[in-house]
């Protein structure tokens, strides 16, 4: 029995399931195998890890396997952990009871999503930027419209990410074969084109110094960093992808986190319809990270080279390799959109940003330099000169505190950690004290 | 904390939205007649219709992106928005007919109670603190692994994590095509479920179509007619990577027997490929045919196989459908293909929706599999209504029997034309076979979900049009 202070009330499937222990799986070469004849897909070759939030689920398991005892806190996986509104989840158990009815039963739904879903979405987040309703296309969460996105784009186009960045754009690009061969020293791929984001550079790229690529993945507030781009950034970035002819995926999933006057969206930037599409999520904003649910905005003014809308090819891909969002969850993301569950999942919001306060506060206390956390629940602290892993075990270990390194998110993230708030507000100040004390 | 630029929309709520529509009470599927008069379904959901495929008027500015050549091989839309358009287009211009929809395999019967209130429940789980869950294993719940494969794959060797839960099979297929990769050759049934020859094209697996046989070059079109028993001629199959097989066959309604299905595991291994097989259908069956691949020894080396919840629980529109990638499955490299699975269902995926799973596990409680079988019957029903229609107005009639598909002969006629007659003459939307492939001219497909009502109502029709 595990005795645990982790910050899901129940156990995640993710830390015991056995398909996320590669280990378990051997090569047997007995000699009865019976090997067909198709070839390995080389760019899976490519990957030489698991992706990264399951290798840390890994760890999480391992280490509570070696100290059953352990009370672990986990800050790793950004994964919400509080409840989500009366007002949202009765309207989706409403609308679950409702398919017994004849009244309320529903079929397939549009691949695009719920029409009413898709213009609330349209005028919550985008009233002021002119995007409309037939533009917003509701997923079943960002990662999965990343995919999308990657099926669209296909294999010969080029690609740059941040450095660090969510690793689902660089582990996506590899498995369509955008990406090269990795260069196991540099930890790079060789066809990827890494723009560095630091304090050094506060946390925005220098353009003068990136080559253009076809499509520029870029997100604000960052996801790991916490930096929120501000609006003359952003207006750099529409820019340069307006002189390169590239397009940015702009991933907004943490907007709402958003404190001071950064731009939510892209789409606030003057002519940034004609270079970019824009994902986000109710995941971190509703709680939604099990409900599963997301958009994507393809704005009609988007081409080609050849002049085709990108959006014909978008709902393209929706229409044969999706088959929609589930409909349950598509009533709660309505409901979430409604003046009473929008104040509600606000507040979630804020509660998990004043644990991100509470973690600043902590670290700045022992100055250790921390970065975001003000604009995003994650907070990024740099340890000078020593190697994320160790530090993560080193945490670990002495603080049972589970983090994420720093270079899970790509070469740039070596000595850095981010550690996220999310979590019951005992565990974050447990956390807090723990790392006081192993730190002062 | 203040708000920034987030505007509510205040008259989004239960009351006035028809999407969040109150429930009145319960009715369930009996056979009382329906009216068939009842307003349309699409309560402010609308299935896709497709969009025009020719570039708009060239704005100021492109790009330097080039366009993904392997979406330029698509011909057209994918098949059942354009049928969706069509059957809207058809609304606009008879504003007053009472059209019956038996083209897309779109359920209609409400879901057993029993299903729903777990799904309830889950939803309400998640306003407290003990019920709250976040992310899910992206394989899927435990509990519903173990469930699937206690009721599916009992004694045929596959564990519970050779199953991987999903939001469907659709999507499903696209994942084992990214998995595969551009470089694999791939077979397909000829007619097929369009899902297969889609994603091979946007996956860059084919080469151009070639409209004077109006197929895609690099993929193999096994021909599955009445003449050949809607089973393919094995001994003139080329090999490929990839064969794609759907038992019971969407849009033929065949079932594979236990002896063409020995053969075609046969056929797999001595060519070193690998079946991706459909059994979405499985619960239709009436005949003694196998349900699973796996029930054929040796098809665990050879076989990936992919169902879903959509046909069985009415969960069209919740999402929930799951595949086997047994670990004896390998590359030629002797990697096993689960590996690369899993690794696509963590990086391209993040899990089926937790409530769409209790859904899924509450299906596969005893009570559950009893009324998702009672369910069945009852469109399994309208497929016999609909096959003694066509046979006693002397069409050549195919399927029904272990599939809610009927396929109805049309001998020298364009399917495209049939439909369009169809639904001129009698408002009833079908699905034109050539949408199949080009092993589907000739035919039409008749789907049998529906309301008895509008099932009787365009058997009535259909009397009237060809007698």
């Amino acid at each position: 029995m595990y005795k645990l202070l982790i910050c899901n009330s129940t156990l995640s499937d993710k830390l015991f399931d056995p398909g996320c222990l590669h280990t378990s799986f051997g090569i047997r070469k007995e000699k009865k195998d019976h090997y067909t004849n198709v070839p390995r897909n080389a760019n899976l070759e490519k990957l030489p890890k698991g992706y990264l939030f399951p290798e840390i689920s890994l760890r999480q398991h391992q280490h509570l396997e070696q100290h059953p005892d352990a009370s672990l806190i986990s800050l790793g996986i950004g994964d919400t952990t509080e409840p989500v509104p009366d007002i949202v989840t009765s309207r989706m158990a409403d609308f679950a009871s409702g398919l017994s009815t004849l009244e309320g039963y529903r079929g397939y739904g549009a691949e695009q999503g719920n029409k009413e879903l898709r213009k609330a979405i349209a005028e919550t987040f985008y009233k002021d930027v002119n995007v409309k309703d037939s533009e917003v296309f509701v997923s079943d969460g960002a990662q999965c419209d990343i995919a999308r996105l990657q099926l669209l784009l296909g294999s010969r186009v080029t690609a740059s990410v941040q450095d660090p960045s969510f690793p689902g754009y660089i582990d996506t690009s590899v498995i369509i074969g955008q990406a090269g061969d990795l260069d196991h020293e540099t930890g790079r791929y060789h066809r990827l084109e890494y723009m560095k984001c630091g304090p050094e550079n506060k946390f925005f790229p220098d353009l003068r110094r990136t080559s253009s690529t076809d499509v520029i993945f870029f997100c604000s507030p960052n996801n790991p960093t916490g930096h929120a781009a501000t609006r003359q950034q952003l207006e750099q970035l529409v820019k340069f992808a307006k002189d390169n002819g590239s397009i940015i995926v702009f991933d907004s999933a943490y907007a709402t986190y958003i404190s001071d006057d950064s731009p939510r969206s892209i789409f606030e930037i003057p002519g940034a319809k004609e270079v970019a599409v824009e994902i986000s999520s109710f995941s971190k904003f509703a709680g939604f990270t099990g409900v599963r649910l997301g958009w994507t905005v393809v704005p009609s003014e988007l081409c080609f080279s050849n002049g085709f809308p990108v959006i014909h090819d978008f709902n393209r891909v929706v229409c044969t390799c999706f088959n929609g969002a589930s409909n349950i969850a598509q009533a709660g993301g309505l409901a979430c959109l409604s003046s009473e569950g929008f104040e509600g999942v606000r507040t979630r919001v804020n509660y998990y940003k004043e644990n991100a306060e509470i973690l600043l506060d902590a670290l700045a206390s022992l100055n250790i330099k921390a970065y975001g956390g003000q604009n995003a629940p994650y907070v990024w602290v740099h340890f000078p000169g020593m190697n994320s892993w160790e530090v993560f075990d080193m945490i670990l270990e002495k603080a049972n505190i589970i983090t994420v390194p720093g270079c899970g998110f790509g070469p740039g993230g070596e000595e850095f950690l981010r550690i996220s708030a999310f979590g019951h507000r005992e565990s974050i100040l447990e956390a807090a004290r723990r790392l006081k004390a192993l730190f002062s | 904390m203040p708000l920034h630029q987030f505007h509510f929309n205040a008259s989004i709520s239960s009351s006035s939205s028809p999407f969040l529509a109150p429930p009145s009470a319960f009715n369930s599927f009996s056979s009382r007649h329906q009216n068939f008069s009842l307003p349309p379904r699409d309560l402010g959901i609308c299935r896709c219709v497709a969009t025009p495929q020719e570039a708009k008027t060239p704005t100021a500015y492109k790009t330097n992106v080039s366009r993904n050549a392997n979406m330029g091989k698509l011909q057209a839309g994918y098949l059942f928005p354009e049928v969706a358009r069509r059957r809207n287009a058809h609304k606009e211009k008879y504003p007053d007919a009472q059209v019956i929809s038996l083209g897309i395999g779109d359920t209609t019967e409400p879901i057993p109670d029993v299903i729903t209130s777990s799904m309830s429940k889950k939803c309400q789980a998640l306003s407290t603190l003990e019920g709250y869950s976040g992310y899910g294993a992206e394989q899927g719940e435990k509990s519903l692994r173990a469930a699937i494969r206690s009721t599916f794959y009992a004694d045929l060797g596959i564990d519970d994590d050779d199953i991987f839960v999903s939001d469907g099979a659709k999507c499903d297929i696209s994942r084992l095509q990214v998995v595969f990769g551009s470089n694999v050759t791939m077979a397909v049934q000829d007619p097929s479920y369009p899902a297969y020859v889609d994603s091979s094209v946007i996956m860059g697996q084919t080469g151009q179509f070639q409209t004077d046989v109006e197929k895609y070059a690099n993929i193999e079109y096994m021909n599955c007619t009445p003449e050949n028993g809607f089973f393919p001629d094995l001994s003139k199959s080329p090999r490929t990577d990839i064969i794609f097989f759907c038992s019971p066959n969407n849009p033929t309604g065949a079932a594979a027997t236990r002896e063409q299905l020995t053969r075609l595991v046969q056929f797999a291994k001595d060519n070193g490929s690998i079946i991706v097989y459909d059994s979405a259908y499985a619960l239709y069956m009436s005949d003694d045919n196998p349900r699973s691949i796996f029930e054929i020894p040796g098809a665990r080396e050879v076989a990936i196989e992919t169902s879903s919840f959509s046909k069985y629980a009415g969960f069209t529109g919740v999402r929930l459908g799951w595949t086997v990638v047994p670990k004896e499955l390998l590359f030629s490299d002797g990697f096993p293909v689960a590996r690369d699975f899993n690794r696509v269902v963590c990086t391209c995926f993040n899990g089926a929706s937790t409530v769409a799973q209790a859904g899924g596990l509450a299906c596969l409680s005893p009570e559950g599999l009893k009324a998702m079988h009672e369910v069945i019957g009852f469109y399994k029903g309208n497929t016999e209504i609909i096959m003694d229609t066509f046979n006693s107005l002397g069409f050549k009639v195919y399927g029904g029997r272990n599939a809610p598909y009927v396929w109805v002969h049309f001998p020298g006629r364009s399917s495209w034309d049939v439909f369009a007659e169809i639904l001129e003459k009698t408002h009833v939307v079908t699905t034109p076979g050539s949408g199949f492939g080009p092993g589907g001219e000739g035919f039409v497909r008749v789907s049998a979900f529906g309301h008895r009502g509008n099932v009787l109502e365009a058997c009535k029709r259909f009397r009237q049009l060809y007698k």
